[in-house]
């Protein structure tokens, strides 16, 4: 059966996006990307001096994965709008993860910069997918704008504190046509395996992957957790019941 | 001239493009360059002359989220 997973029209054969920041090396980073099975990788821009990781974004294309340029540290629209121009001139791509973020200490989007920012950069012919709060009215706002993706967070950045509200990740998928994709927030398997049994069309994850003991083995985690949770929402959940039922019948039981 | 190359103020002789200044940064692919504020596609790297007072930012791939 098939079950496609695309973005703007493109079609990725994978729903897990992978983030690269804080990954110990390039080397770890190619293992982590095979294992995943990940399409898209993000990666960011930074001045030339605060390059540690030499030729990042061309073991990336080694692994023949599509880059996703974020905006990272961006606080204002004006700011994110110009790191996403520069991000298509470096990278020679019109998509871009959407961050901006209001506040240092909860790196939480500020939803009016980032509303701002994205009708900017759609307007200018980008494949935004925006890094948002789990509101579903925000949500919905990036939609109709034209983002071709919106990507609530399960909780802050790095935190690894999963999906704190379950329900509006629900909401979020109810109420827009275009691909969720939980972003943030996750920090072990059974997180991501949530994420895809919400309804989400996939999930992106950095820190689980990249500050894991073994990001290899975290990365196949995620990939089969990604795949488990899709086809359990696929395959429909029982619904939940307060008492028990009985899975073997009770006719023809024996009196002992 | 002086001019700003991320952050940094250095002294230059006229005439340099941002082509050339580039060159002296990074021999890295993914480059961009703003001048100003706004983006120098590459292909017009080899004929944008830098000015006395620009701000360049030079930027290249790094990790992030």
């Amino acid at each position: 059966m098939a079950d496609v997973f695309s973005i703007g029209g493109v079609s990725l054969p994978s729903r897990l996006i992978l983030g690269t920041g804080g990954v110990p090396s390039l080397e770890v980073l190619s293992r982590a990307v095979a294992a995943s099975g990940t399409a898209l990788v993000t990666v960011a821009l930074r001045r030339v001096e605060a390059s540690t990781s030499g030729a990042l974004a061309e073991v990336l294309e080694q692994c023949g994965v599509r880059l996703l340029p974020n905006t990272a540290g961006c606080f204002t629209a004006r700011e994110a709008v110009r790191t996403a121009r520069l991000a298509r001139e470096a990278f020679e791509t019109d998509w871009v993860k959407l961050e901006v973020i209001g506040d240092e200490r909860t790196l939480l989007p500020d939803p009016v910069e980032l509303l701002d920012a994205a009708e900017q950069l759609v307007a200018d012919g980008f494949t935004v997918l925006p890094y948002t709060n789990d509101d579903p009215i925000t949500a919905r706002r990036l939609a109709d704008i034209g983002c071709a993706a919106v990507m609530p967070l399960g909780s802050p950045i790095g935190s690894g504190l999963g999906i704190r509200n379950p329900h509006n990740i629900s909401l979020i998928r109810e109420v827009v046509q275009v691909p969720v994709i939980l972003d943030a927030g996750v920090g072990t398997a059974s997180d991501a395996a949530l994420a895809m049994e919400l309804g989400c069309d996939g999930v992106l994850l950095a820190s689980a992957v990249t500050r894991a003991r073994s990001p290899e083995l975290m990365a196949l985690a995620m990939r089969n957790a990604v795949d488990a949770g899709r086809l359990a929402f696929r395959a429909g959940r029982i619904e939940r019941r307060w008492h028990a039922q009985a899975s073997t019948q009770d006719a023809g039981r024996a009196a002992l | 001239m002086t001019v700003t190359v991320n952050g940094e103020t250095v002294d230059l002789a006229p005439p340099v493009t941002v082509a050339a200044l580039v060159a002296t940064r990074t021999d890295q692919r993914r480059v961009a360059v703003a001048r100003n504020g706004e983006v120098v596609p590459r292909s017009e790297w080899a004929s944008t002359p830098l000015s006395d007072g620009d701000e360049v930012e030079i930027l290249v791939a790094v990790a992030g989220g």
